[in-house]
């Protein structure tokens, strides 16, 4: 047996640093075991882990940011409240207005813009050196959202919809379907209500998932293949890797922009009248 | 190997779409927290100066857009001063007009009426001018006839009955025959 392949103890780098190509080590591939993080410190009986200091972390930077750029707003805006209302603006017109409209939508702005804030910055984590770990790859995060927006919707749905009517929403009831009618329900009744809020979690988290473990893949290659003749690979390993964290920084925003139209697109559902 | 040992006890590698349960409960808890500013107290603070903003721009339009209107109105006004200006020079002037051709044929009417007063009064002085001469010369022929005879037939005719009588039937006597002259004359006209 080769040396331990195991993660570093302080759980900052997901790899052993002393181990390179012709040195005698394997390889060690970023795996399932990049994603669980040992406990760092606790408190009060509760176990704090990597992913959940840069929650809490991405937490105050994103109070931070928007309490500087909107407590105190001008009506000629400095920059940070220039820039903290463009993202605001984009997603309240951009996202709420053209998915449920203005009339309906503004009640749900707040949550609108702060679930695709979160989103974001929690994505964003991926690439913020030290930290370099998507806390929506861990699959909690995720879920808990597309719960909260799931309880909304369904709650929405028989809140507007009456009791009868929000089933109908939920089974796609259409009497002009004849008789497909009953297969078409069953269908959109497991599609609306067991998968939706699955998927709406686990596209999020997958496309973190897979990110973080590309991006570690390259990064961990780059460091290991920085063995004399390797140096070759190990540079085109490096601009893969840059090429890989460009990638991600779009996928974040598109993951977190994804994630709130559909809550729009839920909730939309959930006003609509009877058709 | 303890690593690895401790790596099977306690990292072996899960399910990851088994949701651990504190990473679900921190999750919701910083949602939760920045949901709760953003709703609670940023983006209202945002919203009305967006709003403020917004009334600030429309605002200036508004102003801009009533002082057009006031521009306008006034223009309006102006040019219903002028036109109603122009018009009461137009009706002022025919007015002028229509006094003036009321003068003028009042004072052709008037003229026209001196005039034939005029000629009038002259016909009647020729007319009494005539019957005073007409007299004048009847009394002058017969005082020269009458003398004439008197001195042809020597006797006096001082007496002035009688010599008017005498020439009264000597120029009824002329106008006889002046009479019988133009009717003979008249009749050898027509014959």
């Amino acid at each position: 047996m080769q040396k331990e392949p195991a993660v570093s103890t302080d759980q900052m780098l997901a790899f052993e640093t002393d181990c390179h190509l012709f040195s005698g080590c394997g390889f060690e591939a970023p795996g399932l075991h990049s994603f669980v993080f040992e406990p760092m410190f606790s408190i009060g009986g509760f176990d704090f882990n990597k992913p959940i200091l840069l929650a809490l972390v991405g937490t105050l930077a994103i109070v931070w940011f928007f309490w500087a750029a909107f407590n105190k707003p001008k009506l000629v805006p400095g920059k940070l409240q220039m820039v903290g209302e463009a993202g605001y603006d984009f997603i309240r017109r951009g996202v709420v207005y053209e998915t449920i409209g203005k009339k309906e939508g503004e009640k749900y702005v707040p949550l609108v813009v702060a679930l695709f804030f979160f989103v974001w910055v929690m994505n964003l984590w991926s690439v913020i050196p030290l930290a370099q770990f998507p806390v929506t790859s861990i699959f909690s995060i995720p879920l808990g959202l597309a719960l909260l927006v799931y309880i909304l919707w369904v709650g929405l749905t028989f809140k507007r919809q009456g009791f009868v009517g929000a089933w109908k929403n939920f089974t796609g009831y259409d009497k002009s379907l004849g008789p497909v009618l009953p297969l078409v329900m069953i269908i959109e009744f497991f599609s609306n209500l067991l998968v939706r809020p699955f998927t709406h979690a686990v596209r999020l988290f997958a496309n973190m998932f897979a990110g973080h473990m590309l991006v570690a893949l390259f990064t961990i290659a780059t460091w290991y293949m920085l063995n004399g003749i390797g140096i070759a690979y190990s540079v085109v390993s490096f601009v893969m890797t840059i090429v890989m964290i460009a990638f991600e920084l779009f996928i974040q925003v598109i993951q977190a922009y994804v994630f709130v139209l559909l809550t729009c697109t839920y909730i939309q559902g959930a006003l609509v009248e009877e058709h | 190997m303890n690593a690895l040992v401790h790596m099977a006890e306690t990292e072996v590698p899960q399910n990851p779409l088994v949701p651990p349960i504190p990473e679900l409960v921190i999750g919701l808890i910083a949602f939760a927290i920045v949901f709760f500013f953003l709703w609670k107290k940023l983006l209202p603070s945002i919203n009305k100066v967006l709003e403020e903003r917004r009334e600030a721009i429309e605002g200036g339009i508004e102003k801009a857009e009533a002082a057009q209107q006031e521009a306008s109105d006034v223009l309006q006004q102006y040019k219903d001063q002028l036109a109603e200006a122009r018009h009461e020079a137009a009706r002022l002037r025919s007015e002028a007009q229509e006094q003036g051709a009321a003068l003028i044929a009042e004072m052709r009417a008037e003229g026209q009426r001196q005039r034939e007063e005029i000629i009038a009064a002259g016909h009647a002085q020729i007319e009494a001018d005539r019957k005073q001469a007409a007299q004048a010369l009847r009394q002058d022929v017969g005082t020269l006839a009458t003398e004439l005879a008197g001195k042809l037939v020597g006797e006096s005719l001082e007496d002035h009955a009688r010599q008017s009588r005498v020439i009264d039937r000597f120029l009824d006597g002329l106008e006889r025959d002046a009479g019988n002259a133009e009717a003979g004359s008249a009749n050898g006209a027509a014959r």
